[in-house]
């Protein structure tokens, strides 16, 4: 039987880190496969609810990319998201689920490596942390 | 600021003070607890006519609604209204105004010193006269009474923040010492400008109340303690929500869930049979109601930062799931990242509806 693979929800912003992905595509980087993209209009339209949501479905592990600081297209959206994620944290924490479980980074348009070093960097950290069993829905 | 003291019980200084400001016309209406002696029951009553106030109990320790909640739409409207809160219900409004969901603008605001309140099951079974007594001789001798809220028990705000007229009702108001009340704010001096009693410069003191604050941190430790991360707790907790039965009731109590559509209510979450399908060809079974546990998850998301700690949500849980320990631990670590304390300042912003530039470099 093949290894045990990770899977993990990527949700990325439509004007940095969407674009960030696809450059890393077109540049023909290499990355794991492991990721499935969700792109959003910005990461502060992300609620903190799609990420339970997410890791109660069966996801090992979620990845929230956007604009870097000072970047967003809608001037302040990542600002609000990062309070937001940094409510977060502390609950996840609480609830049990391993801080590396869930990773935030600002990715820009230009920054197709560092996306395909975010997204290596993300899956080997979820892969050393093996299943996510915590939150997901038995019934 | 001055004080006045009366030569007769808290609770009827206060009352005799609401009576006044109805009489004289300097309000047109009063909220207070309320004892309605034909039932024996509690409730908070809308007072217009003076005479109603001869059932008024407003120290009472019962909490039927959060005061602060059912404030909420009332306070709006252009009428001047004194109301007798508790600190942790005024605390709730205050973050209620914030929201836009009231406004202190007409409002005269009387809290005091709480002693914590029973929970609402003792309030039903048993005769709360004669509990009286035993929790007011505990409370004066800055001790905990057992049988109250284990929110109240572990509550280190139990002195009103920002409170036009502070009543002291544990420490120093002992029996014959008459009733003391504060006036934090000019407001509070014109109101009270006529009133009977004998006026001083006495300050309110909170370093008497030392005892009674280093008792209830200590049991605030305890009940943290017994759902901590590596206690027995946390393993437990996904397994205490999963008691659930779904209905809400924690919410609707919430004076902080002021949502008028919420998320959970919403359309967003409308089981339709594509749902059921999916999630049945994937697991082969799903139980119902759906997401009891998602509930809570989301509710500690959107609003433990601003949760008073009042225990209404415990105490309407049909299950026993302690729903308010759990947002007041939860609460005071999301809180602590932004230096917020709910209810402190009006002028505080919420901490998700505002942002500094240079923050949280860890994350990203």
């Amino acid at each position: 039987m093949s290894e045990w693979q990770p899977k993990i929800l990527a949700i990325l912003c439509n004007w940095c880190s969407y674009a960030g992905a696809d450059l890393a595509g077109v540049s023909r980087m290499q990355y794991p496969p492991n990721i499935r993209v969700v792109r959003i209009p910005c990461s502060g339209r992300v609620d903190p609810l799609f990420i339970m949501k997410s890791l109660q479905s069966g996801f090992d592990g979620v990845l929230i990319s956007g604009c870097h600081p000072g970047d967003c297209h809608y001037i302040s959206g990542n600002y609000v998201a990062r309070r937001k994620f940094a409510v977060l944290k502390p609950l996840l924490e609480f609830i049990g689920i391993e801080p590396d479980r869930v990773q935030f980074s600002w990715i820009s348009a230009g920054e197709g490596e560092r996306f395909a070093t975010v997204v290596t960097k993300v899956t080997e950290d979820i892969r050393k942390l093996g299943p996510s069993t915590r939150l997901v829905k038995k019934l | 600021m001055s004080s006045i003291i009366i030569d007769t019980s808290a609770s009827r200084g206060v009352t005799e003070l609401l009576r006044f400001l109805l009489e004289s016309g300097k309000i047109d209406a009063a909220i207070t607890m309320r004892n309605d002696p034909e039932n024996n029951t509690y409730d908070l009553g809308l007072i217009t006519d003076a005479s109603n106030l001869d059932e008024a109990v407003p120290l009472i320790p019962v909490m039927t609604v959060n005061a602060g909640q059912a404030l909420s739409s009332i306070s709006i409207s252009r009428k001047k209204i004194a109301v007798v809160l508790k600190p942790c219900e005024l605390r709730a409004f205050v973050e209620l105004v914030k929201r836009e969901k009231g406004s202190l603008e007409n409002l005269l605001t009387i809290s005091y010193t709480c002693g914590g309140v029973f929970p609402l099951d003792t309030v039903i079974t048993e005769q709360i006269e004669e509990l009286l007594p035993k929790y007011k001789k505990i409370i004066l001798n800055g001790e905990i009474p057992v049988n109250t809220r284990d929110t109240c028990r572990t509550c280190e705000h139990f002195i009103p923040m920002n409170a036009d007229i502070t009543v002291s009702v544990i420490g120093e108001c002992k029996p014959g010492a008459g009733c003391v009340m504060y006036l934090n704010t000019e407001k509070a001096e014109d109101f009270a400008e006529d009133f009977a009693g004998e006026r001083s410069d006495r300050k309110f003191d909170p370093s008497a109340l030392k005892k009674t604050l280093d008792a209830r941190l200590a049991e605030k430790e305890k009940l943290f303690a017994s759902i901590t991360k590596d206690g027995p707790g946390l393993d437990r907790l996904l397994d205490t929500f999963g008691k659930c039965v779904g209905c809400h009731g924690c919410s609707s109590v919430c004076p902080i869930c002021y949502c008028l559509l919420c998320d959970f209510e919403s359309a967003n979450f409308d089981y339709n049979l594509p749902y059921f399908e999916e999630h049945l060809s994937r697991k082969g079974a799903l139980r119902l109601p759906p997401d009891t546990i998602f509930f809570h998850l989301g509710r500690l998301t959107h609003m433990s930062f601003s949760c008073v700690g009042c225990g209404m949500c415990s105490d309407v849980c049909p299950v026993d799931i302690p729903v308010a320990a759990v947002f007041k631990k939860t609460g005071e670590k999301t809180a602590a990242l932004f230096d917020y304390l709910p209810g402190r300042d009006v002028e505080e912003s919420i901490p998700v509806m505002v942002y500094k530039e240079e923050e949280f470099p860890d994350i990203g």
